[in-house]
């Protein structure tokens, strides 16, 4: 299928011919080429207009930009942006001490670059490691201060958009690792290991997110010794890890069972050892398999961080309801929600497009692969 | 390691001593008696070719030698190193015996020249330069150099299969295990992957060879292993196997091979 439409392209763009005619043949081709297919086509675009025509008319023309509360917009009927100019800072970084909110914003810039660095296939992966570990360092400096002057800011107060980064790369960065051994382990000879494998990924599976943030908010101080506590924040992070940690293992599973059992007799006869022959040979040819599924747990990953809230840690989303609570902007709940649901989209878009470019690499540097 | 290496050395004082030796080795798959008390003793150097019907465990008793598979009864010998379940003895043998497989088994994500310079960097601890060197060497002795940059997956099935007598010569085995390394060609391809092999062969590698390729034991082979139903039936010079099987399993079975 992909064969064909890349062949249409090119002969599209091969063609001669101005712009509109070329558009017009391919809607001919492919929109209206048959009566079904006309009627089809007319609906949909009657219905995406339908629906769509109005809020790009509610996001932009009657849109306020200019107010003082939620009621002096009410007037043009559109979407009330003032308010994002208001209390839009406050959305992104929640009660971090305010006139040192640059420090977050850093740390959202940073966390830009370093995704599009990545998403950049040049760098090597040593590199990019170095580079993630680094950037990570410099993030909880920044969040942290305590020195050059930057006064100490505790983690109740890291708020917003940050702490949904921070959790959600830290959660799948760190359960990456548990997920790989706990694969492992589930197709291990020892039953020992084998059986804490599954009992760990059925029991997390078994019971939602929002019983495990629980858990690790409440239970585990009380099996701590009198007196120790840890932050909310490495609390909701722990659990986090162990949530997706299950979740990872066994989308890496699933990459593991398609290997030929030729590839571990090969790397057993050579006598690379267990490690060795995981680690070189298996491994890498079921995490590229697993790309999608990783990714898919990553997105999702994400935009469970909201959750966290429910353990009275304000993410992102929490702000919105915080700056609602301003009685001058009651009814502004729909431009904030508006507002983050752009962001988490362009957050999961762009992971979803490196996903695919990986997998398209990956499948480009072994040209037929998948004969052996 | 150092109790192998130890046990190698004394190996190594009985020179002479046979570099593998089976001892009434049974093998069963649940109920099913795959391996049925298998004695066979090759010397160094000597050129073995294993023959019989599909199902009579040819493959599964060189399997036995570098334990892909386990035997549940008997001892089996590399080197002076006796197999157990000992992971030490295991991965020393595995270092010294070379296999190449049916289904050729490169690693599909790794190019030619880093199939072959895994394990010598890995296990061997080679420097990169001279694991490059000592696997350009022996693709050179394969006949496939320009292939080096290649993924296997762009290599015909003969030029895989060389590359996996390379990546297997590449350890600088003592024995090469040939587990049906040309059933799986298309038969224009055959000749090429026998040739190597009887390059080695006349080198003085010490092989043992699954093969129903008559043609090649005949030319290379000290002695054949005729199986059939889990039990080894007939051993003889080649000369003799051929001329004069003593077995009525042996001479049916030679009838049905040979008679195309």
């Amino acid at each position: 299928m992909t064969d064909t439409t890349q062949n249409q392209v090119v002969d599209l763009a091969e063609a001669p011919r101005g712009v509109t005619i070329r558009v017009w043949e391919w809607a001919r081709a492919n929109l209206f080429n048959s009566p079904l297919n006309t009627v089809l086509t007319l609906a949909i675009t009657y219905l995406f207009l339908r629906v769509l025509w109005p809020f790009i008319r509610w996001a932009t023309i009657d849109s306020t930009w200019n107010a003082a509360n939620d009621r002096a917009c009410q007037a043009s009927g559109g979407a009330c942006w003032a308010f994002l100019r208001e209390w839009g800072r406050f959305i992104l970084f929640g009660r971090y001490p305010y006139e040192q909110q640059w420090r977050p914003a850093l740390v959202l810039a940073l966390f830009v670059v370093m995704l599009l660095v990545t998403a950049r296939r040049s760098t090597g992966g040593r590199a990019l490691l170095m580079m993630w570990s680094g950037g990570l360092v410099l993030v909880f400096a920044l969040m942290w201060g305590g020195f050059l002057g930057m006064p100490y800011v505790e983690t109740d107060l890291w708020n917003g958009l940050p702490l949904n980064l921070i959790l959600a790369l830290g959660g799948v960065g760190f359960s990456f690792p548990v997920a790989i051994l706990v694969a492992l382990g589930r197709r291990s000879r020892m039953p020992a290991i084998r059986w804490l494998s599954v009992a760990y990924i059925e029991l997390i599976r078994g019971v939602p997110l929002i019983t495990v943030l629980f858990m690790s908010a409440l239970m585990v101080p009380l099996f701590l010794p009198g007196g120790a506590s840890i932050a909310k924040l490495w609390r909701a992070e722990v659990a986090l890890t162990l949530f997706f940690g299950a979740y990872l293992a066994e989308a890496i599973r699933a990459g593991l069972q398609v290997i030929p059992r030729g590839q571990y007799e090969a790397a057993d006869s050579l006598g690379l050892g267990y490690w060795r022959k995981m680690g070189l040979i298996i491994l890498p040819q079921a995490l590229a398999i697993s790309i999608p599924a990783i990714v898919n747990t990553a997105i999702g990953a994400f935009k469970d961080t909201t959750l966290i809230t429910i353990v009275g840690i304000f993410d992102v989303l929490q702000d919105v309801n915080n700056a609602t609570n301003d009685p001058g902007w009651r009814n502004a709940y729909w431009e904030g929600y508006v507002f983050v649901g752009a962001i988490f989209f362009v957050f999961c878009l762009y992971l979803s497009r490196y996903s695919q470019s990986l997998e398209r690499s990956l499948s480009r540097a072994r040209p037929g692969a998948r004969r052996t | 390691m150092s109790m192998a290496m130890q046990e190698r050395a004394a190996a190594a004082q009985t020179a002479g001593g046979p570099m593998i030796e089976l001892r009434n080795v049974n093998k069963w798959y649940g109920e099913f008696h795959v391996l049925k008390d298998i004695n066979i003793s090759v010397r160094r150097g000597e050129r073995v070719v294993v023959c019989g019907p599909s199902g009579s465990g040819k493959s599964t008793m060189i399997r036995c030698i570098n334990r892909l598979e386990e035997h549940q009864k008997g001892q089996i010998f590399v080197d002076g190193i006796e197999l157990t379940s000992d992971v030490k003895h295991v991965e020393a043998i595995r270092r010294e015996v070379g296999m190449v497989f049916q289904q050729f088994n490169l690693f599909p994500h790794k190019t030619v020249l880093e199939n072959l310079t895994l394990a010598p960097m890995w296990v061997r601890k080679m420097p990169k330069k001279e694991a490059e060197e000592l696997a350009m060497h022996f693709l050179n002795r394969v006949k496939i150099p320009e292939q080096a940059a290649k993924y296997p997956g762009q290599l015909s099935g003969g030029q895989q299969q060389r590359v996996a007598i390379a990546r297997s010569l590449c350890m600088k085995p003592q024995v090469m295990l040939f587990d049906e390394p040309t059933s799986a060609l298309d038969p224009e391809m055959i000749k090429e992957v026998l040739d190597v092999m009887v390059g080695l062969a006349q080198e003085g590698m010490t092989m043992i060879c699954v093969t129903h390729e008559m043609g090649f034991a005949r030319t290379v082979a000290d002695s054949m292993i005729f199986m059939d139903r889990g039990q080894v039936v007939e051993v003889a010079p080649p000369k003799e196997f051929f001329a004069n099987p003593k077995s009525d399993r042996t001479k049916l079975f030679l009838s049905q091979i040979l008679s195309h």
